[in-house]
């Protein structure tokens, strides 16, 4: 299967019947759509649900949907949500405890089923996303019970990619715009659009489940040639491009670097590229108790490493007080220290945090700035 | 299947008042026990719709593990208030753990404030086989004379350590020293080659101690500290207690002087 699988062919109406058999397979069926002036991750009631014609302009602090004038569904890169919004959600009770009246305390843990989902239109860097958030929260000795049971139930349709805008980086990443040798899905699709616009999909199954799908479906094969040559096409229009040389040695050895005051003079530490980002996984939990005192609940939420709250100490405050700290903890984690914790990077290339930061900063950006100073110490920026 | 953050339910067995606003807790498991703790682990301790805390253990006597808790916060200032046959939640052991002083070696604790708590039991497994080290010496800094821990111990562990406090700030009537806990290595008596340190309490301290036993000969490897950072769910999910490459709550608390030298000069790592 995989890269080896055969290769079928599917028009928009054989689009439409995926969506029809994998709700048919009590799949919740999760994937683009429009929304609120931006491409959303939703609940797909049918294909007509999908950002038919619909594509997206994104820079640097920058994101428009626009018109295309096909009927291409996936022609669009990253917008501002990522699977980990049902992965690993941004709220999720952990457990909930009643004291009774001779003060014993009973603790519940939620008994319900897991929300079985499809995800229709996986992009290649956010696949690697996916693999990533599994080693953080699956990897260890200890596995999420929220993020578990649903990755375990999940249904990935990749979508890879032919459309890639200004900001994404996924080449040098080495995390698109084709799906990677060793990549885990259920089943892979490329978007080619005909000259009369309609869209048609080239698929082909990586695992069991996708291939017994698969094979209730109206293909026909494909030598796939022209999927091929939409996704080369993408590589060569990628928007942005980060040196992947020794970036963990790099983060290493930057601690102390003046760009970081630099970046730290624009970043508003509003935690934006944490929010958006595919692979940030942090979290905080809450705790909620009724009006009768006697009914406690543990939540969990996402949090984000530029909160001042974040690193708090009781006694001495927060670790990292200064912007410059806060910023230089997120990159030096994301590109370095993630090795040392997780084995891999923790960036896939994907650009959401250079469109959605409100300020604009541009990790490529920064990143060229650091290796410069680095071969450069103290010379002129 | 329990989950890894569902706590565990204990009962409070007993508490002591070790200062104005210190004590200590001895929990007994209300159901089954968790696994046994190492000196040096810690728990996550949850008092009831409040919240909770990693803390580590100042006692483990079979299924009864004691926790010294100092209020500083909301769940701390609720654990103190607890009382016997109060309900606590808690869930471990995690983390890794002091380890034995190698055989025949010295043994040098050197503790700052409340940072004593997390070091007494590696201090009961030493003096509870005296002729397996040589000398073993327990030094202490603390803010004021009022702040001094265990002080029901310390004629026991004088019979075969060296103990030793000192403090910032003497009341009327102190007649130990005075000033850093660094200074109090002088009188201790110890073989920098062949000894091991133990090391817990604020960070500068724990700076300042490392270097001097560095300077002293003792290497880095055989110098061990407990560390502190904000921590939310001891499972390595959550990120905050991150230092650097370091998730303190999976790697540490306990961790060699080697590895975390260079990561603790730097501020705000």
């Amino acid at each position: 299967m995989g890269t080896t699988a055969p290769l079928l062919d599917l028009d928009e109406a054989g689009l439409a019947e995926l969506v029809a058999a994998l709700r048919q397979r009590d799949y919740t069926v999760i994937g683009p759509t429009v929304r609120d002036g931006a491409i959303v991750l939703a609940e797909l009631a049918s294909a007509e649900d999908l950002p038919h014609g619909w594509g997206i302009e994104a820079e640097a602090g920058t994101y428009r949907v626009r018109r295309r004038e096909d009927r291409a569904a996936f022609a669009h890169s990253a917008g501002p949500q990522s699977w980990k919004t049902f992965l690993h959600p941004p709220r999720a009770r952990l457990w909930q405890a009643d004291r009774a009246g001779d003060g014993t305390v009973t603790v519940r843990e939620d008994g319900a089923p897991p929300p079985r989902y499809a995800f229709l239109g996986v992009r290649p860097c956010d696949l690697r996303a996916i693999a990533v958030q599994d080693r953080v929260l699956t990897g260890g000795t200890y596995p999420d019970p929220v993020y578990g049971p649903r990755r375990a139930r999940a249904f990935i349709v990749v979508a890879e990619c032919t459309e890639p805008s200004a900001v994404c980086f996924c080449t040098s990443m080495g995390t698109g715009p084709g799906v990677p040798g060793g990549s885990s899905y259920d089943l892979a699709l490329t978007e080619t659009v005909e000259p009369d616009g309609a869209a048609r999909y080239t698929v082909r199954a990586g695992s069991p489940a996708g291939e017994e799908v698969l094979a209730a479906l109206p293909t026909r094969p494909t030598d796939g040639e022209r999927a091929r040559a939409a996704v080369a096409g993408a590589a060569e229009r990628m928007g942005r491009s980060m040196d992947p040389t020794d970036l963990r040695a790099l983060m290493a050895g930057t601690m102390t670097a003046e760009r970081w005051d630099q970046v730290a003079n624009r970043c508003l530490t509003c935690g934006n590229c944490t929010m958006v980002c595919p692979t940030c996984f942090c979290t905080t939990t809450e705790e909620v108790t009724d009006l009768t005192g006697d009914h406690a609940e543990r939540w969990r939420r996402w949090d984000s490493c530029f909160d001042l709250d974040f690193s708090h100490l009781h006694g001495t405050g927060p670790v990292r007080s200064s912007a410059r700290s806060r910023y230089r903890q997120w990159l030096t984690h994301k590109l370095g220290t993630w090795h040392d914790q997780f084995g891999s990077s923790g960036c896939v290339g994907c650009g959401r945090c250079i469109a959605w930061c409100p300020v604009g900063i541009d990790l490529t950006e920064e990143v060229t700035a650091l290796r410069a100073e680095a071969a450069n110490p103290g010379g002129a920026p | 299947m329990t989950h890894a953050t569902t706590p565990v339910p204990y009962r409070v067995l007993a508490r002591r008042r070790e200062t104005d606003d210190t004590v200590t807790l001895d929990l007994t498991p209300a159901a089954t026990p968790m696994s046994p703790f190492r000196p040096g682990q810690y728990a996550m301790l949850y008092a009831f719709g409040t919240g909770e805390i990693p803390l580590s253990t100042s006692r483990i006597d079979g299924t009864v593990l004691s926790h010294t808790v100092r209020a500083v916060g909301k769940v701390s200032e609720a654990l103190c208030r607890a009382e016997p046959g109060d309900w606590i939640g808690t869930r471990g052991p995690y983390g890794t753990a002091w380890g034995s002083p190698p055989k025949g070696g010295d043994v040098l604790v050197v503790a700052g404030g409340i940072g004593l708590a997390p070091l007494r039991p590696l201090i009961e497994e030493v003096l509870a086989e005296p002729e397996s080290y040589g000398t073993v010496s327990v030094l202490t800094g603390y803010r004021d004379p009022g702040g001094q821990l265990f002080l029901d111990d310390l004629p026991r562990w004088s019979t075969r350590a060296h103990v030793r406090a000192t403090v910032d700030a003497p009341g009327p009537g102190w007649r130990g020293a005075t000033g850093l806990v660094t200074a109090l290595l002088d009188g201790a008596d110890f073989r920098p080659g062949h000894c091991a340190a133990y090391l817990c309490g604020p960070e500068a301290m724990m700076r300042a101690t490392a270097r001097e036993l560095r300077r002293r000969g003792v290497p880095a490897d055989r110098i061990r500290v407990s560390l502190e950072r904000n921590m939310r769910c001891a499972t390595a999910w959550c990120g905050h207690c991150q230092l650097g490459p370091v998730l303190v709550c999976r790697d540490g608390p306990v961790l060699d002087w080697e590895r975390v030298q260079d990561l603790l000069s730097l501020p705000e790592r």
